[in-house]
C-alpha cells in the first residue's frame, strides 16, 4: 500500500470493551417464547386430543381423560372408523364419504381452475366492454353469503335433472371458485410484463393461442397456488355437498356429522375421532407438504387488489 | 466532531468472514468515502460503525469514547440510507422530531433543532408533508434532516444518492458537499460511484473482498493506484492494461510489449524493485494516451482505433494496441484517423506499472 | 374489419364466467328477492305480500338472537383474533428459534374444515368429556366449565373455535406485512433510539393498516358464512341460543319449509353486506386502478 498512515498497523488496542458484546436472555425474550410456546400449545391441543383418542381403547376413555396419553394403543377404532362403522343402518365406515369426495373434488378442481384461468387471463389482457361491471359482479360472488343463492339453485338443479348428481356439485364449486380464481389470475397476469403480450400479438397469436401456449404454461407457480386452494376448500366444503349432493353423493365432511351423531347406547369417542382425523388429513397433507406454498396460496386468496 | 477510530474488527456472518483484522482512523472532521463493488463489505463496516450489527471482534472508538458494546442511539451518529427509510405516514416535521420526542427531549429544543435542520436543507414549506408526497431528492433531504437534529458529532451515508436520477444526485451530491463544509461534522459515505467517491471525499478507502486495498486521497487513488483492483475499479472508461515484461537497462529499464516494441520507462518511479525479464503490466488511462506529441511525452506506440465517440468536450477513441483493447480519450477538436495505425504519445511518468499479483511497481 | 374474429373469441373465453354471473349470481339473486317479498311457505308462490315476510322476520325471537349472535361473533372473535395473530407475527418476527415449526402449527387449524374444528372443540368443551371432566378428575371436585351447555355462554364457544381456526391466517398476513418493511426503518429507528413497542404502536402498525383491513375483511365475511362451525359445535343450541343468521336461513329453507321467511333473511344478511363492502370493494379494486392509469 502506498500510503497507509504509519499508525494504522500498531494501533493499541485500547481500554474497555472489545468483540463481540455479551447477550443476555432479557426478560423480553423470554416472555416472547413464553407467548409463543402458550400459544403453539392451544393450537395444538386439538390434534393432539384427537390422535391420543383415536388410538385408546372405549375402556380407557370412559375412566375419562381426555388429555391423557393412552396406556394401550389399539388401531382398531381406525379400522373401524375407515370401513364399519354405522350410520344409521349404513355400516360401511367413512370410505364411501372420502371416494365421493375424491370423485367431487378432481373434476372440480380441474375445471373451476381453468375457468379461473381463462376469465382471469380475459380480463388482464383483452379489452373487453364492461370488464369492470363483470368483475364487480364476480366479488359479489366471492362475497356474499351462499344462503342468497342456494335456494334457486336447488329449484335450477331440479328442474334440469342435474340435482343429487356429482355434476351438480361440479358446477356449483365452479360458480363459487369463479371469483377468488379469476382474482388470483387476474392478479398474477397483472405482473406479467404486458410487452410481452404485445410481442405475442405482433408474432400472430390469438385469444386462445396465447392463453394455452404463453400464459398457461407460464402461471404454473400460480397453478400450483390455486390447486392448493381449491383442493382444502372443495375437500372441507359441508354446505354444498349438503344440499346439492343428496344421499349418494354425500362428500366426506357431510358423512361425519352423520357418523358422529349421538345414536342410541354409547358415543365411541376414538372412532368418531378417528373418523375425524381421517376427514381433516387431505387438507392438513397438503398444507404440511405444501409449506410456503399454501401460504403464498393464502396470500393471493386473501383478495388483495 | 469525533474523530472515528477501527481497531482490529472482525465482522463474521455464519462462517463467512465478512471483514477480517480491519483497522481504520477517521481524523475529525474528515470526509471519508467508503467505496467498492456490492458485496466487498464497505456497508457491513458502515453498519459496524453504527452498532447496527453484532461485531466478532476488534473495537470501535468515536471520539474518546469507546463504542463497542453500545446502543446505535448512544454513539453519537446520524444515518442516511439508500431507500430514506422514512417513517410512513408521518409529516416531514413529524419524521424530523419522532426520535427527539420519543427520547422525552423538552418541546422547545425540539422545534428549534426542526427549523434549524428545515433552515439549512430548504425543507421549510415541505414541513407539513407526507414522505409519499414528496420526490426522491426532497425525501433523501428529510433523511438528511433526520440525521441533522440529533446533532450527531459524526454522519454515516449509506449509499444515499444510489435512489435518485442522475440529475439529482448531481445536485444533492454538491448540496451534501456543502452541508460538510458548513458543519464540519465526521462524514462517512459509502458508494459505488467512483464519481461520488472522487468528488466528495478528502480520502478514499477503495475495498475489495473485505480488505481496504488502498486509503489516500482522490487525486492519489486516481494517479497511482496501488494495484491492479484499484486501477481497474477507479476510472471511467476503465483504465488499459497492456501485458509485457520488464528489461533491466544499464541507466534504467523497458517495458517490452507481447508485440515486441519496447518503451522506455526513465520517468517512471518505481515503489519497489524489480528484477528482469519479470512479466508485468503496463497500465495506462485514457488521457494518459494522446495522438500529439507534448514535451512530458517520453514514448510512442501504435494504435488502430476503430470507432470514435464525441463526447462532447472531449471524444474516445476505441481500438486496439499491440493485440489488445485500446481506448485514448482526446480534446473533441481534434481528429483521428480511424481504421489505419496511428501514432500515440504516453507520459511514462504518470502511468502504472503492476506485478503478476496485480501490485504496484 | 380485422379484428372481428379476435373479438368474438375473446367473448367466447368469457361465456362461462358471464352465464355464471348472469344466472347464478344476479339470476338468483333476483329470485330470492322477489320471493321473499311473496307469501310463499313451503313452495313459491306468485302472491305479492310486500313487507310481510320482514315484518314477521323482525318479529321472529330466533332471528334476532341469531342477529345479535353474529354481532357477538363478528366483534369478537375479529378483534381477538386481530390482536392474537398480529402479536404472533410480532414475536415470530423477533429472529426466533425454530420460527418455521412454529408457523407451521399455529397456521395448521386454517387448513382444517369447520366441521372437524367444530367436532373437536364440542368433545373438549363437552362438560361429561373434556376440559370440565379432566380438571375434576385431578380433585377440584366443583370445577365448572360448561360454557357450552349453557344458553348465556355457549355462543363464546362459538367464538372460541373460530378464534383457533382463524388466528393462524391473521398471523399469516401480518407476518407476510412485517417481512415487507423496510430494513432500514428498523435501523434508522434505533439510531433515533426509539424502544422497540413504540416502534411497532407508531410506526408499524399504521404501515400494517393494509394487511390489518384485508384481515379484517376476509374474518367479516367468514362470520357472515359461519354455518358449519356453529352447526356441529353447538347446534344453534341449546334452544336456539347460539344460532346464527346463516344457519336460521338454511333451517327454515330446508327443514321448517318457510320459504318466505327464510329469503326474506337471505336478502337481509345481503342487504348488510353490501352495505358493509361496498366502499372497501371500491376503493380496494376501481379506485386504485384509476390511479394506475
Amino acid at each position: 500500500m502506498s500510503t497507509p498512515p504509519a499508525k494504522i498497523h500498531n494501533v493499541p488496542m485500547g481500554e474497555g470493551p472489545s468483540g463481540r458484546a455479551p447477550k443476555g436472555v432479557g426478560p423480553a425474550r423470554i416472555g416472547i417464547y413464553a407467548f409463543l410456546v402458550i400459544s403453539a400449545l392451544f393450537f395444538l391441543l386439538p390434534l393432539y386430543v384427537m390422535i391420543v383418542t383415536s388410538i385408546k381403547p372405549m375402556e380407557e376413555i370412559r375412566l375419562g381423560g381426555l388429555f391423557t396419553l393412552p396406556t394401550t394403543i389399539t388401531f382398531e377404532p381406525w379400522a373401524k372408523a375407515w370401513s364399519s362403522a354405522c350410520t344409521g343402518l349404513d355400516c360401511r365406515g367413512i370410505s364411501p364419504g372420502f371416494w365421493n369426495s375424491v370423485k367431487i373434488l378432481v373434476p372440480s378442481v380441474f375445471c373451476s381452475i381453468f375457468v379461473g384461468a381463462l376469465t382471469g387471463y380475459a380480463l388482464s389482457f383483452w379489452r373487453v366492454r364492461c370488464a369492470n361491471l363483470l368483475f364487480a359482479a364476480l366479488l359479489l360472488g366471492a362475497f356474499l353469503p351462499y344462503q342468497v343463492f342456494i335456494y334457486p339453485l336447488v329449484r335450477i338443479y331440479s328442474a334440469t335433472g342435474l340435482f343429487s348428481t356429482i355434476y351438480a356439485l361440479v358446477l356449483t364449486h365452479v360458480i363459487f371458485g369463479l371469483p377468488v380464481m379469476t382474482l388470483l389470475f387476474r392478479n398474477y397476469y397483472a405482473g406479467i410484463p404486458i410487452d410481452l403480450f404485445k410481442a405475442a400479438r405482433v408474432d400472430g397469436g390469438r385469444f386462445f393461442s396465447i392463453f394455452f401456449r404463453l400464459m398457461l404454461p407460464m402461471s404454473i407457480p400460480m397453478l400450483v397456488v390455486a390447486v392448493i386452494l381449491q383442493v382444502t376448500g372443495i375437500w372441507n366444503d359441508f354446505i354444498m355437498g349438503l344440499t346439492f349432493g343428496g344421499l349418494a353423493n354425500r362428500p366426506m365432511t357431510v358423512q361425519l356429522t352423520n357418523l358422529v351423531a349421538p345414536t342410541e347406547g354409547e358415543i365411541a369417542y376414538n372412532v368418531n375421532m378417528a373418523a375425524t382425523i381421517m376427514t381433516a388429513a387431505v387438507p392438513l397433507i397438503v398444507y404440511f407438504v405444501s409449506g410456503r406454498w399454501f401460504v403464498r396460496g393464502i396470500a393471493a386468496g386473501a383478495v388483495k387488489g | 466532531m469525533s474523530s472515528v477510530s477501527i481497531r482490529n474488527l472482525q465482522i463474521s456472518f455464519g462462517v463467512l468472514n465478512v471483514l477480517e483484522k480491519l483497522n481504520l482512523e477517521v481524523e475529525e472532521g474528515e470526509f471519508l468515502v467508503l467505496l467498492g463493488p456490492s458485496g466487498c463489505g464497505k456497508s457491513t463496516l458502515l453498519n459496524a460503525i453504527a452498532g447496527l450489527l453484532d461485531i466478532a471482534e476488534g473495537q470501535i472508538w468515536i471520539g474518546d469514547r469507546n463504542v463497542t458494546w453500545s446502543e446505535p442511539h448512544e454513539r453519537g451518529i446520524g444515518m442516511v440510507f439508500q431507500s430514506y427509510a422514512l417513517y410512513p405516514r408521518l409529516t416531514v416535521e413529524a419524521n424530523l422530531s419522532f426520535g427527539l420526542k420519543m427520547s422525552g427531549m423538552p418541546k422547545a429544543e425540539i422545534a428549534r433543532r426542526v427549523s434549524e435542520a428545515a433552515r439549512i436543507l430548504q425543507l421549510e414549506p415541505l414541513l407539513q408533508r407526507q414522505p409519499a408526497q414528496l420526490s426522491g431528492g426532497q425525501r433523501q433531504r428529510v433523511a438528511i434532516g433526520r440525521a441533522l437534529v440529533r446533532d450527531a458529532k459524526v454522519l454515516l451515508f449509506d449509499e444515499p444518492l444510489s435512489n435518485l436520477d442522475a440529475k439529482l444526485r448531481t445536485e444533492l451530491r454538491v448540496e451534501i458537499k456543502r452541508l460538510h463544509k458548513r458543519l464540519g461534522s465526521t462524514m462517512i459515505f459509502v458508494t459505488h460511484d467512483q464519481v461520488e467517491a472522487l468528488t466528495l471525499a478528502d480520502r478514499v478507502a477503495v475495498m475489495h473482498k473485505g480488505v481496504i486495498q488502498q486509503l489516500a486521497t482522490p487525486k492519489e487513488i486516481y494517479q497511482r493506484p496501488v494495484n491492479r483492483f484499484v486501477a481497474g475499479f477507479v476510472g471511467s472508461p476503465q483504465m488499459n492494461f497492456l501485458p509485457g515484461t520488464l528489461v533491466r537497462k544499464d541507466a534504467g529499464a523497458s517495458f517490452r510489449l507481447a508485440g515486441g516494441s519496447e518503451i522506455d520507462l526513465t520517468g517512471y518511479e518505481f515503489s519497489r524493485p524489480f528484477h528482469d525479464r519479470q512479466n508485468a503490466t503496463l497500465g495506462l488511462r485514457p488521457e494518459q494516451a494522446q495522438l500529439r506529441r507534448s514535451e512530458q511525452h517520453s514514448a510512442r506506440l501504435e494504435a488502430i482505433f476503430t470507432i470514435e465517440e464525441p463526447m462532447g468536450p472531449d471524444t474516445l477513441l476505441w481500438g486496439t494496441l499491440a493485440g489488445e483493447n485500446f481506448s485514448v480519450r482526446i480534446s473533441s477538436d481534434q481528429a483521428a484517423s480511424i481504421g489505419a495505425p496511428i501514432g500515440i504519445h504516453v507520459n511514462i511518468a504518470q502511468a502504472s506499472l503492476f506485478d503478476e499479483a496485480g501490485d504496484r511497481l | 374489419m380485422k379484428q372481428r374474429p379476435i373479438r368474438w373469441s375473446v367473448y367466447a373465453g368469457l361465456t362461462p364466467a358471464i352465464l355464471i354471473v348472469v344466472f347464478a349470481y344476479i339470476g338468483t339473486i333476483i329470485w330470492t328477492v322477489g320471493i321473499s317479498f311473496t307469501d310463499s311457505r313451503m313452495l313459491p308462490v306468485a302472491r305479492f305480500a310486500g313487507f310481510n315476510q320482514y315484518v314477521r322476520l323482525f318479529a321472529t325471537e330466533r332471528w334476532l338472537t341469531s342477529v345479535q349472535n353474529m354481532v357477538i361473533v363478528g366483534v369478537l372473535m375479529i378483534a381477538i383474533s386481530l390482536a392474537l395473530g398480529f402479536l404472533l407475527a410480532v414475536a415470530l418476527d423477533q429472529r426466533i428459534r425454530a420460527e418455521g415449526f412454529l408457523r407451521t402449527i399455529i397456521l395448521y387449524p386454517y387448513a382444517m374444515s369447520f366441521i372437524v374444528t367444530g367436532l373437536v372443540w364440542q368433545w373438549i368443551l363437552n362438560p361429561t368429556l373434556g376440559i370440565e371432566q379432566t380438571v375434576r378428575g385431578w380433585g377440584f371436585e366443583n370445577f365448572r366449565f360448561d360454557w357450552i351447555i349453557q344458553k348465556e355462554t355457549a355462543i363464546y364457544c362459538v367464538v372460541l373455535a373460530a378464534v383457533w381456526h382463524a388466528a393462524g391466517l391473521v398471523m399469516a398476513i401480518m407476518l407476510a406485512g412485517l417481512r415487507g418493511i423496510d430494513q432500514d426503518l428498523w435501523k434508522a429507528s434505533r439510531i433515533d433510539g426509539i424502544k422497540p413497542w413504540r416502534f411497532y404502536w407508531h410506526i408499524v402498525v399504521p404501515i400494517l393498516r393494509p394487511s390489518f383491513i384485508s384481515a379484517t375483511v376476509l374474518l367479516s365475511l367468514g362470520v357472515v358464512k359461519l354455518y358449519d362451525l356453529v352447526l356441529v359445535l353447538t347446534g344453534g343450541g341449546p334452544g336456539f341460543s347460539s344460532d346464527v343468521p346463516a344457519k336460521f336461513v338454511m333451517d327454515y329453507l330446508f327443514q321448517r319449509q318457510n320459504i318466505g321467511l327464510a329469503t326474506a333473511a337471505a336478502t337481509t344478511l345481503l342487504i348488510t353486506v353490501l352495505c358493509a363492502l361496498t366502499p372497501w370493494l371500491y376503493a380496494e379494486y376501481f379506485r386504485a386502478e384509476k390511479r394506475k392509469d
